[in-house]
């Protein structure tokens, strides 16, 4: 029963399959209600895209035309180009520096605790080794311990090991991702047949070998899931970041972006002209996660349909 | 399944089973290994120095469960718990109302530009929260925020968001502004895995739109919607660049020890109390911990009422 469900959930499948049968009953109801409920979801598309269309705004204008001209639409001197020249030239260009690091940051760790969790999730998943409830049951029982509560004990062992102000700080930490790998698990059991691994042995390949030449190849959508996941979750960082570097060529841009709005609004020796850059580097921080969403959606959301399920 | 057929076959790959069985060590153990090194031994080492205290003279000694008995009785911190446990309460049947809503008219049918509608209530999702509590930093601000120049505009007070009456409510908006997109979307694909046979009895049963919803949507989300439920007692609890970017604007509303985070964070970096702050953050943990399996246990009693 539970191996026909996901089944259409699966990549290419899922969209024609799923949506048909549910619009085509109701499509008799659906003429008249549409529009009250899409009326109503505009609101709501409204409320979400709003700030970020304030930004964008906000993006083009002068520090002095934030303050005198209306939030919502253009000042007469439009100034992206030069608020973006004026970003990346600041402090020496720091904030390149802080982008690329958040790059780095964000992939090294996501294609690690992706990667990880996808190992770990196949071989929960389609292994009946000794200790493999309990094992899992303690890494899925760890979803609950909240990453701030580790934090700080985890600066102190690091300032121990000498790992304090260096990348590793920020890597490490985000490589293990539990509810990744309970979202591997649920998907490897569905999406890998035994009889294609079976397939694979009778063949004469190892366990390994037949992980990496068969299986993940359809783990493929998982994977993308949790990577993104991961990569939001590391891209957006900032407790531990804040607290693991004072090395401002180190910062990703969340922390970078923090110190400069700090010192945009605070009170004595601050630097008013800060503000337009801070607005800038927000937007421009914000493109790249926003366009691997959009350019990868199929993938990521394909992905957590098995997942979202058995929950 | 293979133990179902006695066939020979079977009996041998029964026989070869713990080989193979023994080789899902290999695929696990790297997520093991880095799962105890930063998860586990943090955690104990948490629960070890919090047994400590500093001393100025003598150094560090043990202290028993001294620092839990302070905590206990710390009313910066209980306050701060307290507060955030309004915050939860405040925010997140908000923040779930409208994920459910979403994600149900998008899988209605019903709705024109669904995928518009999908898409652009995600993209908050991708917006790091540094950058959303700026952006809502700004637009509450009563210089040239948004609010105040329509207030302005209308000939009305300005809003004032960032006081000490509105605060708790101003990052509500703001962590309902990030987090509806990825609750949606969650419940969403939660939605597209029913199968579809479900729809089409109920369609020959006579069932609307919203009967259907009632009936068969509703429960079948249930797993999903408690796994969001459960990510929000954990983030709501941990509340911590929100209030401390907010505390810039609003210095005099939010202080130290406004979340508990914030607190843990001042004691160890600030006040360099290292080992009280281990136990705040340690019982912060358990508070967690306590919080998600108390819901759990209450929506599984419903449910089986």
């Amino acid at each position: 029963m539970t191996s026909t469900s996901p089944a259409t959930s699966l990549p290419t499948a899922g969209g024609a399959t799923a949506a048909a049968p549910a619009t085509r009953h109701r499509r008799s109801l659906a003429s008249r209600r549409s529009n009250l409920l899409t009326l109503a979801m505009l609101a709501l598309l409204i409320y979400f895209l709003l700030p970020l269309f304030w930004l964008v705004v906000a993006s083009t204008k002068t520090t002095a035309d934030l303050f005198s001209s209306f939030g919502l639409w253009f000042a007469d001197d439009f100034s992206l180009v030069s608020n973006i020249r004026k970003t990346f030239a600041e402090n020496d260009g720091v904030y390149g520096r802080w982008m690329l690091n958040t790059l780095f940051y964000a992939l090294v760790s996501a294609g690690g605790a992706a990667f990880l969790a996808a190992l770990g999730g196949y071989g929960f998943a389609k292994y009946r080794f000794r200790g493999n409830d309990a094992l899992f049951g303690l890494v899925l029982g760890s979803i609950m311990v909240p990453t701030t509560a580790l934090a700080i004990p985890t600066y102190l062992l690091f300032s121990k090991a000498g790992l304090v102000n260096t990348p590793w700080a920020i890597i490490l930490p985000s490589l293990v991702s539990p509810f990744g790998l309970y979202l591997m698990r649920i998907y490897a059991q569905d999406a890998i047949p035994d009889s294609l691994i079976e397939a694979g042995r009778i063949d004469g390949a190892g366990e390994m070998r037949i992980f990496f030449t068969i299986v993940l190849r359809s783990l493929a959508p998982g994977i993308v899931t949790v990577l993104l996941f991961t990569l939001v979750a590391t891209w957006n960082n900032y407790f531990l970041p804040l607290i693991m570097l004072n090395n401002p060529d180190l910062y990703p841009v969340t922390v970078g972006l923090a110190t400069w709005s700090a010192q945009a609004v605070g009170g004595s020796g601050s630097n008013p002209d800060l503000l337009a850059l801070v607005v800038t580097g927000s937007l421009l921080s914000i493109v790249p996660l926003v366009a691997a969403f959009l350019l990868l959606q199929r993938y990521w959301q394909s992905g957590l349909s098995a997942g979202g399920v058995k929950g | 399944m293979t133990a179902a057929g006695p066939t020979p076959a079977g009996g041998r790959s029964r026989r070869r089973g713990p080989s193979h069985a023994n080789s899902g060590y290999l695929f696990v153990l790297p997520f093991l290994l880095v799962f105890l090194a930063m998860l586990v031994l943090p955690l104990l080492y948490a629960a070890y120095l919090s047994l400590f205290r500093e001393q100025l003279v003598g150094g560090t000694v043990f202290a028993g469960f001294d620092n839990y008995t302070r905590a206990l009785g710390d009313d910066r911190l209980v306050k701060g718990v307290l507060r955030v446990a309004r915050f939860f309460l405040l925010q997140v049947p908000i923040m779930l109302a409208l994920s459910l809503a979403a994600a149900l008219a998008i899988d209605s049918g019903l709705l024109r530009f669904a995928k518009v509608f999908r898409l652009g209530i995600f993209v908050p999702y991708a917006v790091p929260a540094v950058v959303a509590t700026l952006m809502w930093g700004y637009l509450y601000g009563p210089d040239f925020g948004l609010f105040a120049q329509i207030a302005g505009k209308l000939g009305l007070d300005r809003p004032q968001f960032l006081s000490a009456d509105h605060m708790l409510g101003s990052m509500a908006n703001i962590v309902t502004w990030e987090f509806v997109g990825y609750n949606m979307i969650i419940l969403y694909a939660a939605l597209r895995a029913i199968p579809h046979d479900l729809y089409e009895a109920a369609a020959v049963d006579g069932a609307g739109s919203w009967r259907t919803a009632w009936s068969i949507k509703l429960p079948a989300l249930r797993p999903a919607l408690l796994l969001c439920l459960i990510f929000s007692v954990i983030g709501s609890f941990q509340l911590f660049a929100e209030p401390q970017l907010l505390q810039r604007l609003a210095p005099n509303v939010i202080d130290s020890a406004y979340t508990p985070n914030l607190y843990a964070y001042s004691l160890a970096f600030t006040g360099q109390e290292v080992n009280y702050a281990a136990a705040v953050s340690f019982l912060l943990g358990l508070v967690i911990v306590v919080a998600s399996y108390t819901v759990l246990l209450v929506t599984n009693r419903r449910s089986r009422a």
